[in-house]
């Protein structure tokens, strides 16, 4: 069964007193014929091309444009000295963001989540914590049912594609998958993660995708970062006990209708924004 | 919906639509070919022709008429290995009317002299569309097993194909037919549930008035 809303699968892990991560996993081995150990090897296989890819990245490599290139190892230098503004861990968190960014700018292998412009979302969050910890690789792929789950319904009830509703779709709805997988890591109840899904997703809203020469560069790879910190600030506002006013599901519709009202310029043709600068324009003959 | 579409698919980047569509666009061209390419003419249009280098259009093309997959980590260097393995290629910009913004038009020749042209389009995420092959329109998705036949338009030939698919227990999904004009070529796109045999195909290919046989087997996901 495909979810259409957040408030269905809430519902669902109420009736059959399942977690959040279950429901979203009962839901594709029903969709898809298949059973639970198939569908977990699957995710595990993204989770692993995730941990991959952070690994794969190389600071040397520049996009065929030359627009992008080494700023995820300069941030990594710069955490390393050990005098941020953010503090450590989200210090890693951008640098990690970054890295996957560029990664998929010079046409390394990722995992697209849930699209390729903001791949570096979801392992900018959840790398880094696995790696201060290690021993929680099942409680990470369970997150990552979360954010499917987080995903399928803004999918089905918005889009999931800047083409289609702006970079609020792709960098926002990774925000929210993203805000939704760390509630529950840090033990968040499931009203708190479709709040801080909500919250994310409020907080990026109506951001247009203005891709400079239409190349997923300037800005996507930096949005990634936003996408990143973003989810932090609202898995922690959930955290704290802060409710979206909104309720998550009219949140989710409410993006919908901003990106349908935008204007297509301003959504994936690389004719307005920051696409259509002076400079833009300028890159944009020279390449 | 599949929470993989979501969360996935693993991919080299930059572009769901312009460099994994691209790459399937090809590995697609490849295997309805049922030959290995040696010969290609790529045509870029709309999109892929105003940001394709940039995504990388060309070499995913080339890479998947070399029968990679979206996730190969060689589809950066697809253009030497394609020197490597003997695929000469000519990449250029073309204009296609009432096209959709990412088609590609390809020319394809293999290495048994088997001819073909694809004309295809990338939808977003990875999907894909064939819209033409050989200049006639066929518009499926390759999504699922897909037998693709073109006859002389003469009384009999979907009869004696959907009977012959009958007896080997295959269930058609859709069928398509279309022709250029009365009495010329006409074409057959029949989506089925299950997979084609080799032996089907050689047989059918040999069926007076069946000019060609293309067949796209289901794709490892």
């Amino acid at each position: 069964m495909a979810y259409q809303s957040l408030e269905e699968i809430n519902q669902f892990c109420v009736e059959k007193s399942v977690p959040f991560w279950k429901a979203v996993l009962l839901g594709d081995m029903e969709e898809n014929g298949i059973s639970e150990e198939e569908s977990v090897h699957t995710m595990k296989g993204m989770w692993d091309a995730m941990l991959r890819a952070s690994d794969d990245y190389d600071t040397n490599l520049t996009s065929n444009s030359g627009l992008v290139g080494g700023m995820g190892g300069q941030m990594e230098s710069y955490r390393k000295k050990g005098d941020t503004l953010c503090g450590n861990f989200v210090s890693k968190v951008i640098a990690q963001a970054l890295q996957m960014g560029e990664s998929n700018a010079c046409m390394k292998r990722i995992v697209a989540a849930p699209t390729a412009g903001a791949c570096g979302v979801i392992p900018a969050v959840l790398v880094p914590l696995f790696r201060e910890k290690r021993n929680i690789e099942q409680e990470i792929l369970h997150s990552l049912y979360v954010t499917a789950g987080i995903g399928e319904v803004i999918a089905s009830r918005a889009f999931i594609a800047g083409a289609s509703g702006g970079c609020q779709a792709e960098i926002g709805s990774a925000s929210a998958m993203a805000a939704g997988a760390l509630v529950y890591l840090k033990g968040g109840d499931n009203n708190q993660i479709t709040d801080a899904a909500a919250m994310a997703l409020s907080n990026l809203m109506g951001l247009v995708c203005d891709p400079v020469a239409g190349l997923v560069e300037v800005p996507c790879v930096k949005r990634n970062v936003v996408g990143a910190v973003n989810a932090l600030s609202a898995a922690d506002m959930a955290l704290a006990g802060i409710t979206s006013r909104i309720p998550p599901d009219q949140v989710i519709d409410a993006m919908r209708e901003v990106g349908e009202t935008m204007n297509d310029s301003l959504r994936e043709t690389g004719k307005g924004g920051l696409a259509n600068t002076p400079r833009a324009k300028e890159i944009s003959e020279n390449i | 919906m599949n929470i993989f579409d979501i969360l996935g698919p693993v991919m080299v980047g930059p572009s769901s639509s312009h460099t994994a569509g691209a790459v399937h666009i090809g590995h697609v061209t490849r295997k309805l070919l049922r030959s290995r390419p040696v010969e290609a003419e790529i045509g870029l249009c709309g999109s892929f022709a105003a940001t394709g280098k940039g995504h990388g259009t060309d070499k995913a093309l080339v890479a998947g008429l070399l029968g990679m997959q979206p996730d190969d980590m060689r589809i950066p260097e697809s253009f030497k290995i394609a020197a490597h393995e003997g695929l000469d290629f000519q990449i250029k910009n073309i204009e296609i009317r009432d096209a959709h913004p990412n088609t590609a038009l390809l020319k394809v020749t293999g290495e048994d002299g088997r001819v073909l042209e694809v004309q295809a389009s990338s939808l977003g995420g990875g999907r894909i569309m064939l819209n033409k092959l050989d200049g006639i329109v066929v518009n499926c998705t390759g999504e699922c097993p897909t037998l693709i036949v073109h006859n002389h338009d003469t009384p009999g030939h979907v009869a004696e194909v959907t009977s012959m698919l009958a007896k080997e227990s295959i269930n058609i999904a859709t069928l398509q037919l279309h022709r250029e004009k009365r009495g010329g070529l006409a074409v057959m796109v029949i989506e089925i549930d299950q997979t084609v045999p080799d032996s089907f195909i050689k047989w059918l290919e040999k069926q007076e008035g069946i000019v060609k046989v293309t067949y796209i087997d289901r794709e490892e996901a």
